[in-house]
């Protein structure tokens, strides 16, 4: 199967990957080997198949649901103590809007 | 100069504690020396934590000292795979972009580690974001197998498999999504399970396929796994997919006892197998036998299948859990964006390997607009195929055994350039984590190289009782 570099330049934009150059050529080459390989799939006919996104058990419905009280939280402090960029309290990002 | 942990177990450990044989301390401080001198052998640990090390050993000796009793994981060395987070430990995921994370939170395992009086030394290396087969995808360096070290030690779990054969710690937790703890397990000659999935919680495991993450255990025996399995087991409400099932006694199934019971080997997984490595699972199968089991062959047909299932699934999720590295909240920023929108991508572009850039982008474009149906819907059709093979194998047999890898640990720097052969590797490991069911790597000799071979046993659902018994079973007889 074979990717364009057109494509694979419109998938990073949705990916927000600022992809070089020469890894689009590498990428384009890549995909398109792993998407020939996936092809194998379409051996198999799956018309009456459910699809399957997750493993399930039984369980009550109610299971999941628990008491709805009060416990800590991080604080502040903690909640943006890895950002690279703070400014009071908040993540501080460029500027959006620009005048 | 040997290790420290050389003879000993997670219950040798407990016994030495209580007749003040030594102290959780001072087995604490000599596992730290002996990891500190040994590492650079290997680069498996990515940060020693003595700190925190020596609390929790003095927490255990505390106990002791009063007579409390300290825990089934008493003063036992731990390590921890770098994409589990510990609060004010440094957390990498293998990553750049994670360089100096420091999470402000445990996760419910290490929690659960901690409270059964387990001792952690530190936060192991891997592959990025736990994305690779060989741990040559971190962005701290490859890791070295100690049992040949111009070696992989296999991955994405490659530094949690690489501690405990260098015995460097007695134990360690890993992380599976497509065969990450049994493979790296098998190359380096010890234990490793992936339990049931839903067994234990993920709460702290960073995030890479949601609907195939596992968390579960390394150690020199299967008998130290199936101890370290019982105390990070069962329900947390951090983890709405945590499972309710109740958590058996799992040491208490190690009897010993195989007579009659029904074991399938799936024909599809002794293709295309490098021979010694096959010769060495035919005799596992044999000595199996010989300790009464009743062996045949089974079909798990769709098995060719789930390569290609896995690679749409797991990517398409990875790259909706990975948009949330950035810029913003956890990682480092570039420094040469001017915009929002800027930031976001050279963070990113700058930030991520090869490999995990490869599988956000095959993961973003399976889920693209027109393609949904064709490969994301198609792929969960499959995936429910693959898991009706075993539904109907486990009919007719308790237990299916397989080999982990079609060769042993390849030489570093073999097959980086090759993705495709490198994903194909994976492939009799990756069925089971498609299924849900418990699988595990127990070690079943070595190629004339002296490379070391995994057996893999899969049982039903939440029936690692059974698995463990086999494996256990099998190492007492094989040793």
């Amino acid at each position: 199967m074979k990717i364009t570099e057109q494509e694979v330049r419109r998938v990073a934009d949705l990916a927000n990957l600022a992809l070089r150059e020469d890894e689009v050529a590498r990428m384009a080459q890549d995909l398109g080997g792993i998407l020939s390989h996936i092809d194998k799939l379409n051996e198999l006919d799956t018309t009456d198949v459910e699809p399957m996104a997750q493993v399930l058990f039984d369980a009550e419905e109610t299971a999941t649901l628990r008491e709805d009280r009060e416990r800590p939280s991080l604080t502040n402090a903690e909640a943006v103590g890895n950002a690279p960029v703070t400014s009071g309290g908040y993540y501080k990002v460029p500027r959006v809007i620009e005048r | 100069m040997s290790s420290p942990l050389h003879e000993l177990s997670i219950d040798s450990i407990r016994a030495g504690l209580l007749a003040k044989k030594f102290s959780a301390e001072e087995l604490a401080r000599q596992s730290l020396a002996y990891a500190e001198a040994e590492n650079p052998k290997t680069n498996a640990y990515l940060t020693l934590s003595p700190e925190r090390a020596l609390t929790a050993a003095r927490a255990v000796d505390a106990k002791i000292a009063s007579g409390e009793d300290p825990g089934p994981l008493a003063g036992v060395p731990i390590a921890v795979k770098d994409v589990i987070v510990t609060r004010g430990l440094r957390t990498t995921c293998g990553s750049k972009l994670l360089a100096n994370y420091v999470p402000p939170y445990d996760a419910t395992a290490v929690i659960r580690l901690e409270q059964a009086g387990g001792v952690i030394l530190g936060k192991t290396n891997c592959d990025e974001f736990a994305m690779g087969s060989s741990n040559e995808n971190s962005a701290f360096g490859p890791v070295r197998n100690p049992v040949a070290l111009d070696r992989v030690p296999g991955g994405s779990s490659g530094g949690s498999a690489a501690v405990v054969a260098q015995e460097t710690a007695l134990v360690s937790l890993g992380s599976d999504t497509g065969g990450s703890i049994r493979q790296p397990a098998s190359f380096c000659g010890i234990s490793g399970v992936t339990p049931t999935y839903g067994r234990v919680s993920r709460y702290g495991l960073t995030a890479f396929a949601s609907s195939l993450d596992h968390i579960g255990p390394f150690g020199k025996t299967t008998r130290d796994a199936a101890r370290l399995l019982q105390a990070i087991a069962g329900r947390d409400e951090m983890d709405a997919t945590s499972a309710f099932a109740p958590v058996p006694d799992y040491v208490a199934a190690l009897d010993g006892n195989l007579r009659g019971l029904r074991i399938g080997l799936p024909r599809e997984y002794f293709g295309g197998l490098e021979s010694e490595t096959g010769d060495r699972v035919t005799s596992a199968v044999e000595v199996l036998k010989k300790l009464g089991c009743e062996v045949r062959d089974i079909g798990l047909p769709h098995t060719p299948y789930a390569v290609a299932a896995y690679y749409i699934i797991a990517t398409a999720e990875a790259s909706a859990n990975l948009a949330r590295y950035d810029g913003v909240r956890y990682t480092t920023r570039s420094a040469s964006a001017k915009t929002l929108s800027d930031m976001y991508r050279m963070t990113r572009e700058e930030g991520f390997g090869d490999e995990c850039k490869r599988r956000i982008m095959l993961g973003t474009y399976v889920l693209s607009a027109g393609y949904y149906d064709a490969y994301y819907l198609k792929a969960q059709k499959v995936r429910n195929l693959i898991t009706r093979d075993f539904a109907q194998a486990f009919q007719q047999v308790d237990a299916i055994v397989a080999p982990v890898s079609p060769f042993p640990a390849f030489k570093i720097g073999e097959k980086v350039k090759d993705p495709i052969s490198m994903y194909l590797s994976d492939i009799y490991t990756i069925t089971g984590d498609l299924a849900g069911i418990p699988c595990m790597s127990v070690p079943c000799g070595l190629t004339a190289e002296g490379l070391p071979v995994g057996l893999q046993i899969i049982t039903r659902h939440f029936d690692e009782s059974t698995m463990f018994r086999i494996a256990d079973a099998y190492e007492k007889a094989s040793h």
